[in-house]
């Protein structure tokens, strides 16, 4: 008899269950909450899209003399999994006409990478960072070959080394 | 008591005297046919893309999403952008697959819909073929609709195809019989099968009313067998995207994949215009009893949106279900059947049956 009961009762607790969830999805059907869709192309114009964090490309910040912080000591490059680094060095005489080796081309194959982030943790001088670009879509593949440093950049503690030499 | 309401036969009775007048009688006969067939090809392409393109609207509005929303107005023309590109997609062909068989199993699919919908009552006079054994019939062709999928998932020589055909025909066969027992209990109350006859004898007050309790267990019996019948969530153990790729359409691709996929819909439409007709009174307005001014303007709208809108009720509810309930096992999915649905069936049958010989329904 008490077989019978429960059931009954499995039963009706199922349905009551059920109703509760279409209750909720019934709810949200009348009155939608805060839409979560992002409506992509229109909201190009929002200033952060993605979050801080998220992982767009691998960039080398310069700040506002053109300079950075590449020493051009391939770590990088090592730490790579899939050689998608490359780095070309160059001597150039420094203030007191010694050789140094500084970076040339910082070298980065977009299309290889696959966003594992070693590169920017092992740099000892904190080069590199993550960019929040997104929209990586080229026709041409040679375009996805990116040379980080830009034209004319040099290294920020060279001249911090030259201001010291000058003092 | 429905005098007043348009009676579509008046229209039909019309063409056919006109084409009768023109031409020999087996002409009218062919040219009937073929205008008839004209039609249900055309409402069979339109409610397949309205279908789609609303199920998506809906799941979208309950998950706090908006959908389609990027080709027309609204998204109106999403499904027909949809189906142009499968119009136009590469027929694959499947090495070592029973190629007669699997360029087979999607007309059967779509041909066991296309039957099921001839004896719909669609509204006042408006109704392909009237058979007297009407709800038989289309029990008897839907089930046809299960032989395509497991012919298709056989000659597809896939692992996955054929699990899901496996599953589907376990699932279809044994609710197969929730679905028919509990229109039997509508048959018990009206006392014939024909569709027409059926809702004439729920002019005086809808079967899901006039049935007490009985009646409305038998509805919701019907709505949970119904939706696992034509392999829709909850119950989408046939496809079961998350382990069999597709299920039994897995290999099937383009214009063949679009036939099971409309046929889905339609199946989807048939069971709901099904269960308005059989519980929900089908083209009847709804009246209320000595309300006289209120059964008047009821009786305004015409039958035709009176179908239609309680059928695309019950398929918000199918919907809506499938957007709600996490998916079954397939041992949870035979249980549900075989020891909650079926015998709680079969005892409302019997009560069904006790309180028509005591005369106790209105």
């Amino acid at each position: 008899m008490s077989g019978i009961i429960k059931y009954f009762a499995d039963i009706l607790h199922g349905l009551k269950t059920l109703w509760a969830g279409m209750r909720i999805t019934g709810k949200y059907f009348v009155s939608p909450g805060e839409i979560v869709t992002e409506q992509y192309p229109e909201i190009r114009h929002k200033k952060q899209i993605v979050s801080d964090r998220f992982k767009g490309e691998v960039i080398m910040p310069h700040d506002e003399n053109n300079q950075h912080n590449c020493t051009g000591c391939g770590v990088c490059e090592l730490n790579c999994p899939n050689g998608s680094i490359e780095i070309i060095t160059k001597r150039i005489p420094d203030e007191n006409g010694k050789m140094v080796r500084v970076i040339d081309k910082h070298i980065y194959h977009l299309s290889m990478c696959t966003f594992c982030g070693l590169c920017i943790k092992v740099c000892p001088t904190q080069a590199l960072a993550w960019g929040q670009e997104f929209e990586h879509a080229v026709y041409d593949r040679t375009k996805l070959t990116k040379v980080l440093n830009k034209p004319g950049s040099s290294y920020k503690g060279l001249s911090s080394k030259k201001k010291e030499a000058k003092s | 008591m429905n005098d007043h309401i348009y009676d579509f036969s008046q229209l039909t009775r019309h063409i056919d005297e006109s084409l009768r007048a023109a031409m020999s009688p087996t002409w009218a006969v062919v040219v009937e046919l073929v205008i008839i067939g004209l039609v249900f090809l055309t409402f069979y392409a339109l409610l397949g893309l309205f279908l789609v393109y609303a199920e998506r609207k809906v799941c979208a509005l309950m998950q706090n999403r908006i959908g389609p929303n990027r080709v027309g107005k609204w998204g109106l023309l999403q499904t027909i952008a949809d189906l142009l590109k499968l119009l136009t997609k590469e027929l694959v062909y499947i090495e070592r697959a029973d190629k007669f068989l699997f360029n087979l199993a999607p007309f059967i699919v779509i041909i066991a819909s296309f039957m099921a919908i001839a004896a719909i009552p669609f509204a006042k006079g408006l109704q392909a073929i009237d058979l007297n054994i009407g709800i038989f019939y289309i029990i008897a062709v839907t089930s046809v609709g299960v032989i395509g999928i497991l012919i298709g998932g056989w000659a597809s020589n896939s692992k996955y195809s054929l699990i899901g055909a496996m599953r589907s025909g376990a699932q279809v066969i044994s609710y197969e019989l929730s679905v028919g027992l509990s229109l039997l209990s509508v048959v018990i109350f009206s006392g014939s099968m024909q569709l027409s006859e059926i809702i004439r004898s729920q002019a005086d007050g809808w079967w899901i009313f006039k049935g007490h309790i009985p009646a409305f267990i038998a509805f919701l019996i019907y709505l949970v067998a119904a939706t696992a019948e034509i392999n829709r969530g909850p119950f989408d153990l046939a496809e079961a995207e998350s382990e069999l790729t597709a299920g039994f359409h897995t290999e099937y691709s383009g214009i063949k994949f679009a036939f099971f996929f409309l046929a889905e819909y339609i199946n989807m439409f048939i069971v709901a215009s099904i269960a308005t007709t059989m519980f929900l009174g089908g083209w009847l307005p709804l009246h209320i009893d000595h309300w006289a001014a209120f059964n008047r303007v009821m009786d305004y709208i015409p039958s035709i949106v009176w179908f239609f809108a309680k059928t695309f009720f019950i398929i918000y509810v199918i919907m809506w279900f499938k957007w709600t309930f996490p998916r079954l096992r397939i041992d949870q999915l035979l249980t549900l059947e075989w020891k909650y649905l079926l015998p709680l069936n079969l005892i409302n049958t019997i009560v069904i049956a006790f309180i028509v010989m005591m005369g106790w329904h209105f």
